[in-house]
């Protein structure tokens, strides 16, 4: 277990990065975790980090690869639901870092 | 299928359950094992629930469990024993099963 | 597939298990309230998982598994999880196969409204004729 310091607020994270208290996120951390991944944030990373916050929200897990592209797809368009387009927005893995930016626990069984 | 139940009737509903649902399939069979062999006493609240069940399915307890809890001159008629090489033929025996918790 | 293998084996017959792309018939029960023990969540992880083998998944909610899909369930008083809003997702990790015993309902006052998932309510002998077809059953 270790912290995060930015502009006077504190962030809890686990022995991976992880954030420990989902309601803690905020832009910031966000901002400061993608540094850590090497993620340059773009409008296409923020509403894929945007839309697994509302999926955490409405189903209190983060998705499998598989069903986030087909909800991805879904909601913003077939040229989006697919792992490439995913995987060119977060090289090391949607699951991993995209959900580690968007403040969510490491998915079960994740890529 | 075979059904297989580990609790005493007495303490938890699970034979309950897992009659209702096993005498609707005709080939069914019931497994009792561990504290669920209790369930097999003569002349308790048990003895009408297990003597109907017997009309519709095989009824069948495993041994050592039966003996270890002295269960041995007290048990219904019909319901057959096995021991531990009896429990895994009718594993075998039957196309799948569920061991009710 | 199987004619193919045995073909290009030199006649060597693979059993069924060892061939990719078998897909086998797995039904979990769940018969346990959802916070009194780890077994409901236990199995909604398990359940989770296996939809990621393309396997045919199906669940049935019975006994007091049926308290684990009402309407309704707020449990930060208690600090604990509430995880009822993951069986809305199992739609979309293609399992829809989800039914509920009629009798369990009846027995709780409970009807389909009170649930918070679509799902087929059945009698006891619908489940025992469904739950004979299975490949595997996983109790909860």
């Amino acid at each position: 277990m270790s912290s995060v310091e930015l502009n006077g607020k504190s962030y809890e994270t686990d022995e991976e990065g992880y954030l420990v208290n989902l309601g803690e996120w905020d832009e910031d951390i966000a901002a400061y975790l993608a540094e850590q991944e090497k993620v340059d944030m773009t409008p296409s990373h923020w509403e894929v980090v945007n839309f697994l916050r509302e999926y955490y929200n409405d189903y209190q897990i983060a998705p499998a690869i598989r069903v986030l592209t087909k909800a991805i797809g879904k909601k913003l368009g077939a040229e989006k639901g697919n792992s490439k387009y995913l995987y060119e927005l977060f090289p090391y893995g949607p699951a991993k870092q995209a959900c580690k930016i968007a403040g969510l626990p490491k998915p079960t069984g994740c890529i | 299928m075979l059904h297989i139940v580990n609790k005493s009737p007495f303490e938890n509903r699970t034979l309950d359950s897992c009659l209702r649902v096993a005498i609707n399939e005709p080939g069914a069979a019931l497994l009792l094992i561990e504290d669920a062999v209790y369930a097999a006493s003569k002349s308790g609240t048990f003895e009408s629930a297990m003597k109907d069940a017997l009309g519709k399915v095989k009824v069948y307890a495993l041994w050592p469990d039966i003996e270890a809890r002295g269960m041995q001159d007290r048990v219904i008629e019909g319901i057959k024993m096995v021991d531990y090489g009896g429990f895994v033929d009718l594993v075998a025996e039957h196309s799948n099963c569920q061991s009710w918790l | 597939m199987g004619e193919e293998m045995t073909e290009s084996t030199g006649g060597i017959d693979f059993e069924d298990e060892d061939a990719s792309g078998v897909i086998k018939k797995f039904m979990f029960v769940n018969r346990k309230a959802p916070y009194g023990t780890i077994y409901a969540l236990e199995s909604l992880e398990v359940v989770l998982i296996s939809a990621a083998f393309d396997q045919d998944v199906s669940l049935i909610f019975m006994d007091d598994g049926v308290y684990q899909i009402v309407k309704g369930q707020h449990t930060k008083a208690i600090d604990v999880k509430n995880f009822s809003p993951t069986y809305r997702a199992l739609e979309g990790y293609d399992i829809e196969k989800l039914y509920v015993e009629k009798e369990s309902l009846d027995q709780r006052g409970l009807t389909e409204d009170d649930l918070l998932v679509d799902v087929q309510v059945m009698s006891s002998a619908e489940i025992a004729k469904i739950m004979a077809e299975q490949d595997v059953v996983i109790s909860f």
